[in-house]
């Protein structure tokens, strides 16, 4: 089904497979630390999930089933790379040290962003479908023209690659050879669509025909996807070029909260996936090999325990910022339509001030 | 310990109100934070709801299959003040994101168009030289409905088919892939508007709620006065201290409606209008208020004034699950049979469906009480303020009536109307009653000529 180009170095199972072109550079301590990563990102967006279903969230986007795929991802960039995420990148925000609570923000309605890009080198969810290819494309050709030696990633999935702005700046980051590696999380469904109906080819071959390297590796193998993403990072800082990987993954949930995906997919293929699940294996591998205890892995699950909770009391705390603020953030200067809409705004005493 | 109230969240993106499908927690128990408290159905999607607070469940806010809406009260809980809800959780939230084993409830969602047997894609290029798909997206593309599975329908339909005691598996769906609609429903119980403004099947609803068993509920129980109940008390109050309330009443032989009616239901080019009594005697009021237009009035005492309108906005009292609202019908006069059909099925889909909008419960000038339903021949309605008349239609039965000195069964119905006596008077409501009584008594000339 997947085909004999799939990059695997960890089989569902945990077991070490060998690969002619790749081959696992981790240690004992961090496979444990990726391993910890992906239990507290899986724990953080369960409580994300609940906040929403208690009222405390107006959406949510869950990853579970794509923590190996983001987290191999995201530990692989170096500090000084630069992210492009869409709104369901919660792990490689993880990985990039976003605080969990202000990752949830957007999603409380109470800011138009969550946090400074630049600190934490991630920029804000864009939940317009594709949208952050072109701006991730556009920021690796500044960074070529600066001559600065960082790499760029993006991120979106198998519904998004159908997109017009995807496959534009596929085009604009080939032609210019910019430093941007493009993270296709291939979970199966563009909400209710398959990706089988989006592709008549594998989606990596895509990048063949822009001219650029594709690559399709197994999304819930941790150690694949840090390998093959952290390659394809050091050769576009050393001017290799972009290159596509598709981490061909599973979104074990809803596509959002406002979805039910129990109206379109079978519980067969669920359950299939769910014996391919990238956290398990991971343990698997740790227990075996280099012997890691129950107690270790118990203390990372009261890890996550203690952060959830942590998370839903700081988004608890929220407070809800006066609706006149929307404003501040639309040009960074001064704008006369845009002080027109606030005139409007308060003309119309829609700012009440903070609640 | 304190109360702490889970309101019921927009789990949707705009959603207004959800169904109760089932209870995971029952009055007493001691729940952990995030444990599954409740399954909801929304117009999207069946979710479950965690636990907000670790506590004890007092109160649950509705039974399996009642309505609640966004911001109204679903659970009480009782939270031990000196426990910070947020510490005492104990299981993890696993159990919140949406179960993935099988649902064979079927929802309104987005972008899935069916999901029974029936072709994915219905419009196939002919003969076109597009490869066919593989066979494994297809495969996959199909959800796990089986036959035998709940038959598919919406939210609005499934409670309205639940008040009124249909069971969808004996419903055939007409609408797009099966789809059960509210007029397959209706057609089920062959009824069509009469019976929609019938009450509710459960016996205890009393002001838009469901009592509590005679056997099991507190001995004296008190409700509060507000929403719909404040508003139908103080009109009444208003009304029935302002106005001196005078009756009229007449039986009718209102056979030939019967035979009219049943002769065009067959008609295809009336196919889908949802025709009953209560259209035709609708139509009997306006034409009653056209031929005497002082019924059409109203005694406005402010500035000792009576005020005569030339235009009917026809009040229809409906029986809601929240209570008496009285929707009316703009312009009644000017309509046809077919416009009356359908502005009345309407009035009455959006009463049921709680989306009646306040412009449409003002400006009414005559008001219809179909009370025939419930089983009673007439009644002694009291008039919405601001109005001269209100009419009960009573119920339609077959009962012996005297046709050239000869006992026959006929189809007979009684219409009582109360008055405002301060500017009408008895000689004017018997004309006009008679007069709405011989249009349901021969009704087809009065609709050729009117």
């Amino acid at each position: 089904m997947i085909g004999e180009e799939l990059i695997q170095l960890l089989t569902p199972e945990g077991q070490r497979v060998a690969h002619p072109e790749y081959e696992s550079t981790l240690g004992g301590d961090e496979v444990f630390s990726f391993y910890r990563d992906m239990v507290i990102i899986r724990r953080l967006c369960n409580e994300a999930t609940s906040l929403q279903r208690q009222g405390q969230l107006a959406l949510w986007a869950p990853l579970q089933g794509q923590e190996a795929a983001q987290i191999g991802a995201g530990r692989a960039l170096e500090p000084m790379d630069f992210t492009f995420p869409s709104y369901r990148e919660h792990g490689i925000a993880w990985t990039r040290g976003v605080p969990p609570a202000d990752m949830l923000r957007i999603f409380r309605a109470t800011t138009t962003g969550g946090w400074d890009p630049q600190k934490y080198r991630h920029s804000v969810p864009t939940v317009v479908l594709g949208n952050q290819a072109l701006h991730a494309v556009g920021y690796a050709m500044g960074v070529q023209r600066d001559g600065a030696e960082e790499a760029v990633m993006t991120f979106f999935g198998d519904g998004a690659s159908s997109q017009g702005d995807v496959l534009e700046s596929f085009v604009w980051a080939a032609s210019f050879n910019a430093p941007i590696v493009f993270i296709l999380q291939n979970n199966q469904w563009a909400i209710s669509e398959p990706s089988s109906l989006q592709a008549k080819i594998p989606l990596y071959h895509r990048a063949h025909g822009f001219g650029f390297p594709g690559f399709r590796v197994d999304g819930n193998d941790v150690l694949a996807m840090y390998e093959v993403t952290k390659r394809a990072l050091d050769n576009a800082r050393a001017g290799g070029g972009p290159t596509l990987i598709e981490a061909y993954t599973y979104r074990m949930g809803a596509h959002t909260t406002s979805d039910d995906p129990t109206r379109y997919r079978i519980d067969a293929e669920v359950e299939m996936w769910k014996h391919r699940d990238p956290v398990e294996r991971t343990k698997a591998l740790l227990a075996r090999e280099y012997k890691v205890k129950k107690a270790a892995f118990d203390e990372v699950a009261a890890e996550a325990e203690t952060l959830a909770l942590q998370l839903r009391e700081d988004v608890l705390a929220m407070d809800a910022p006066d609706p006149i603020t929307m404003f501040d953030d639309v040009y960074a200067d001064a704008h006369p339509l845009v002080d027109e809409g606030r005139r409007e705004m308060i003309e119309l005493g829609v700012s009440v001030g903070p609640r | 310990m304190s109360e702490q109230v889970f309101l019921l969240p927009d789990v949707g993106e705009g959603l207004v109100e959800a169904d109760i499908v089932e209870w995971k927690v029952a009055v007493g128990d001691v729940v952990s934070l995030n444990q599954p408290l409740v399954d909801i159905e929304t117009a999207k999607a069946v979710v479950e709801l965690p636990s907000p607070y670790a506590g004890t469940v007092t109160i649950l806010h509705g039974n399996v299959g009642d309505t609640i809406e966004v911001d109204h009260p679903l659970i009480t809980f009782e939270v031990s003040d000196g426990e910070d809800a947020t510490t005492s959780a104990a299981e993890p939230a696993a159990t919140a994101a949406p179960a993935p084993e099988a649902r064979t409830s079927v929802l309104v969602g987005y972008g899935v168009s069916n999901e029974d047997a029936t072709p994915t894609r219905r419009h196939r290029r002919q003969g076109s030289a597009t490869p066919a798909p593989a066979a494994a997206p297809a495969a996959a593309a199909t959800p796990s409905v089986t036959p035998g599975a709940s038959p598919r329908s919406t939210p609005p339909v499934r409670l309205y088919a639940k008040q009124h005691g249909v069971d969808l598996a004996r419903v055939r769906g007409t609408g797009r892939d099966g789809l059960i609609t509210r007029a397959d429903v209706d057609a089920l119980l062959g009824a069509g508007v009469a019976t929609r403004l019938a009450a509710p099947a459960t016996t205890s609803r009393f002001i838009g709620r469901d009592l509590e068993p005679w056997d099991s509920g507190p001995a004296e129980e008190r409700i509060a006065v507000k929403g719909v109940l404040k508003t139908m008390s103080e009109a009444m109050t208003q009304s029935a201290f302002s106005a001196p309330h005078a009756v009229v009443w007449l039986r009718v032989d209102a056979t030939k409606t019967v035979e009219l009616l049943a002769s065009l239901k067959s008609r295809p080019s009336l196919e889908g209008i949802r025709l009953s009594p209560l259209t035709i005697a609708a139509l009997a009021v306006c034409d009653g208020a056209r031929t005497y237009p002082g019924i059409n009035s109203s005694f406005d005492a402010a500035a000792s004034e009576v005020v005569v309108r030339r235009s009917v906005n026809l009040g229809i009292a409906a029986n809601t699950p929240r209570g008496l609202i009285v929707p009316n019908v703009k312009d009644a006069d000017r309509l046809g049979l077919v416009a009356m059909a359908q502005a009345l099925n309407g009035l009455v889909d959006r009463a049921r469906d709680n989306t009646t909008t306040p412009a449409e419960m003002a400006g009414t000038t005559l008001t219809i009480t179909n009370v025939g339903p419930f089983g009673v021949d007439g009644a002694m309605p009291i008039l919405p303020p601001g109005t001269g008349a209100i009419l009960a239609v009573g119920q339609l039965v077959k009962a012996p009536w005297v046709v050239d000195d000869q006992v026959v069964v006929r189809h007979v119905v009684e219409l009582s109307m109360s008055f405002d006596h301060r500017q009408i008077d008895g000689a004017l409501a018997s004309q006009f009653i008679a007069h709405v009584g011989a249009f349901l008594s021969d009704p087809a000339p009065s609709l050729i000529a009117g």
